[in-house]
């Protein structure tokens, strides 16, 4: 059976992992690199990391960050942060990414999914959807959630998935940091609406909200990153808990 | 042991090989990447890898020459092969991918997951961690418990002619073949590479192959 998959997110910038971390007895908390191999340990499912600051300048780093990750880590990772062009793409792919997301770029120029899926296939593009509900309307946000466009979360997740998106990313920017567990609403109406699998981003906080999301939403896949990287919930437990509750997962 | 165990991971344009070789670095075995006949002809086990367009990757092995290496190495010569994803399926008599003839080692053919059956509950691909059944027992599947999870990222399956191919089944809105061989000859659908400790467990499995 195929398992509900728990995936921490990394903001990386000049290479290093920001927004803190609370793992102890690591020399080098900030260093990408051991953070990934301590949550493949945990029995992560993949992990994303989102360069924050990604120029032209920096992109050598990531690029070189990426080699270093897939050195060392043997579960999936999807890259994601100024990708603009098929060229971009491939560099971290052939770096040993295995996704790569997409999220601004795209809305400015849907045409970049098309490309990208036609190019590395669907599997390898993770359409990344930030959206806030604003009078009871889920408004996509691009440029990291700064400028509110005319658009629907559902109308572009779904033009996404036509043009060759193989996941939908949704971090619904209300719940996130709220910790008041995930915008169940809006995931279960792009549930029903799309074909391809959607993860789910913003608002855990505690077990019982990945509880609810896998038993009430449809969402294939839940990405968070303060509630692991501050250890308010540890991988291993949270997977505990939903095994409890029969959502299948990978112990 | 060393010596005696040659890994080549064979490039033949077919996607990204550097995770393949990642594992093996990080287990201490010695695996060249090459498209290199002559290296290729000096291994002691084979891996094929591979993502991407069942037609494209048989047009590349035979634009590289490759298809008479392989069936004098593998067939001729016994010499271990792994194929992962594509690798394996090309391992089949034919494709939907394309319409296009396989290299025929395993009696078997490559068809599209087909959506009439699964419904709209599972999405094509296929992606994420999975279980597999074992159905046979091999040295590739030495220590592995059914229900361990591997991951997979597939559009196309592998059905046998007989079951005495079948290695492992796994389900996906219906039950479908994960894994195959026959003498020398595995193939896995899923990523060994790419699914954590019991990945490497198996590939470890394929090192110690006779």
């Amino acid at each position: 059976m195929l398992v509900k998959r728990i995936i921490p997110c990394l903001d990386i910038k000049d290479g290093k992992v920001v927004k803190g971390t609370n793992f102890v007895n690591l020399r080098d908390a900030g260093d990408p690199v051991v953070l990934a191999r301590k949550y493949a340990q945990d029995r992560a499912d993949e992990l994303v990391f989102l360069d924050i600051q990604a120029t032209l300048d920096n992109r050598k780093t990531l690029v070189d960050l990426v080699e270093r990750v897939a050195r060392e880590l043997d579960i999936p990772f999807t890259v994601g942060g100024g990708i603009k062009s098929v060229a971009i793409a491939n560099e971290i792919l052939r770096a040993g990414a295995d996704k790569i997301s997409v999220n601004s770029a795209a809305f400015i120029r849907p045409q970049l999914i098309q490309e990208l899926s036609a190019k590395f296939g669907s599997q390898c593009v993770v359409v990344a959807i930030d959206a806030k509900e604003i009078d009871g309307q889920w408004i996509v946000h691009t440029s990291g959630g700064k400028v509110a466009q005319d658009k629907l979360l559902v109308d572009w997740a779904k033009q996404a998935e036509t043009l060759g998106a193989g996941e939908i990313l949704f971090t619904a920017m209300n719940a996130d940091g709220t910790k008041n567990g995930f915008a169940m609403d809006a995931l279960s109406e792009l549930s029903e609406a799309l074909k391809v699998p959607i993860i789910a981003s913003g608002g855990a906080g505690t077990s019982d909200h990945f509880v609810d999301l896998f038993k009430n939403s449809g969402a294939d896949a839940a990405l968070a990153a303060s509630v692991f990287h501050f250890k308010q919930i540890a991988i291993p437990t949270l997977k505990k808990e939903l095994a409890k509750k029969q959502i299948p997962v990978r112990l | 042991m060393q010596s005696k165990n040659k890994i080549v991971v064979i490039d033949y344009g077919m996607g990204n090989l550097r995770s393949v070789k990642n594992r093996f670095k990080h287990m201490d075995v010695d695996a060249t990447i090459s498209s290199d006949l002559s290296e290729i002809a000096k291994a002691d086990k084979l891996i094929l890898p591979g993502v991407g367009h069942f037609e494209a990757g048989m047009k590349q092995l035979k634009d590289r020459g490759l298809l008479e290496l392989l069936e004098e190495k593998v067939i001729q010569g016994n010499t271990p092969i792994l194929g992962i994803c594509l690798g394996m399926q090309l391992f089949t008599n034919f494709s939907e991918e394309g319409n296009v003839e396989g290299l025929g080692w395993i009696d078997a053919q490559t068809k599209k997951f087909d959506a009439s059956i699964i419904q709209s509950l599972h999405k094509v691909p296929h992606m994420g961690w999975n279980s597999i059944n074992v159905t046979n027992e091999t040295v590739l599947t030495e220590n592995l418990d059914t229900n361990d999870l591997f991951y997979f990222v597939h559009s196309y399956h592998v059905v046998c002619e007989t079951d005495q191919n079948v290695l492992t089944k796994t389900t996906y809105g219906y039950e479908f073949v994960s894994a195959i061989f026959k003498d020398n000859i595995y193939g896995v659908q899923f990523h060994p590479e790419k699914s954590h400790d019991i990945g490497k467990q198996m590939i470890g499995n394929f090192v110690k192959a006779a």
